[in-house]
């Protein structure tokens, strides 16, 4: 900040807006957990102690009203399918969406007879970050959240988008 | 009371309506009733002092494969005097039909439905008769041997292109 630098006392701090708000937002993935199937074992695991997602900020949610992050834990039947579109919907920009496992990645096990599942929730949402595994070790969903820290650091809040 | 002995009970009181009894090649002895004795006989076997099958366990559709009858399933077992019977019926492929007895056994209820959901049979006198699993405009009988996937459901393609 050059020629700002040393001028106020020690309680004010001088940075971008850009970098502000990309730290706070970063620093409070709220998700909203979305437990479809044995996934969501996994995410609760790496909720609670061992893993402990809250040091990174990130907090369950139970209401898409409240929340940043939608984290699509489970296998997504076309039944589901349409109510995981309608509370994308419900959320609050900005807002993010990790896959998390193979069934939600791609329809997993249920690829080729699956009649009733969907075969990718990127079908029907944006997905920012794709979560391999079947399921993903807390330490794999952990990583995906970091990846999608990083994502939201490089945002430019007010810049124009690029059409 | 073993199997054979409840089966020749259910012969001695209901005749013509009971069709067969399978033993060798099964898991379980089953009697097979024709499918509109079904509540009739179910009554008897819950209601009958000797038998008393008050539990019905599990309550399930089938289809052999994809040509033959459709049947419904159901296994019995009495906590009172500790047997079992399994019951069998046959329904024809073109508009299946057998008797509830969901105002018989609860367990029935949501059992039924869920075989009318994956095989279409569908149950005179059931209560409340819809889809359990899939969605009301769901098209076809998923767990037929002969159902096809459609290709799309509400716009969301079923089947990935590889």
């Amino acid at each position: 900040m050059g020629a700002l630098n040393n001028k106020f006392n020690d309680n004010i701090l001088i940075t971008s807006l850009d970098k502000l708000l990309n730290w706070s937002r970063s620093g409070s993935e709220w998700y909203f957990q979305f437990g479809l199937a044995c996934c969501a074992i996994e995410m609760m695991s790496a909720a609670a102690a061992r893993h402990d997602l809250e040091r990174f900020g990130a907090m369950p949610r139970s209401s898409p009203r409240q929340a940043d992050v939608m984290i699509v834990a489970g296998t997504v039947s076309l039944k589901m399918a349409t109510r995981v579109k309608r509370l994308y919907e419900q959320m609050a920009e900005p807002k993010y969406v990790i896959s998390m496992g193979s069934c939600a990645n791609s329809g997993g096990p249920y690829w080729q007879h699956g009649y009733h599942v969907l075969k990718g929730v990127d079908q029907i949402v944006p997905v920012d970050i794709y979560v391999p595994g079947c399921p993903p070790r807390p330490e794999a969903l952990l990583e995906g959240l970091i990846h999608l820290q990083k994502k939201m650091r490089e945002e430019h809040v007010l810049a124009k988008k690029e059409a | 009371m073993e199997a054979p002995d409840i089966f020749s009970v259910l012969q001695a009181k209901f005749g013509e309506q009971i069709v067969d009894f399978l033993e060798e090649g099964t898991l379980n002895p089953t009697v097979v009733v024709k499918p509109e004795a079904v509540l009739k006989v179910c009554e008897f076997l819950s209601q009958n002092e000797k038998l008393q099958l008050d539990s019905l366990m599990n309550l399930a559709g089938h289809d052999q494969d994809g040509e033959s009858d459709l049947s419904v399933i159901y296994h019995f077992y009495s906590t009172i005097h500790d047997h079992y019977i399994t019951v069998k019926t046959f329904t024809p492929r073109e508009e299946p039909s057998v008797v509830s007895i969901a105002n018989l056994y609860r367990t029935a209820d949501w059992h039924e439905r869920e075989a009318y959901d994956m095989y279409g049979i569908h149950f005179e006198g059931h209560p409340d008769l819809k889809r359990i699993l899939l969605e009301e405009d769901w098209e076809g009988y998923p767990l037929r041997k002969d159902y096809v996937p459609a290709e799309f459901y509400r716009g969301m393609r079923i089947e990935k292109v590889k």
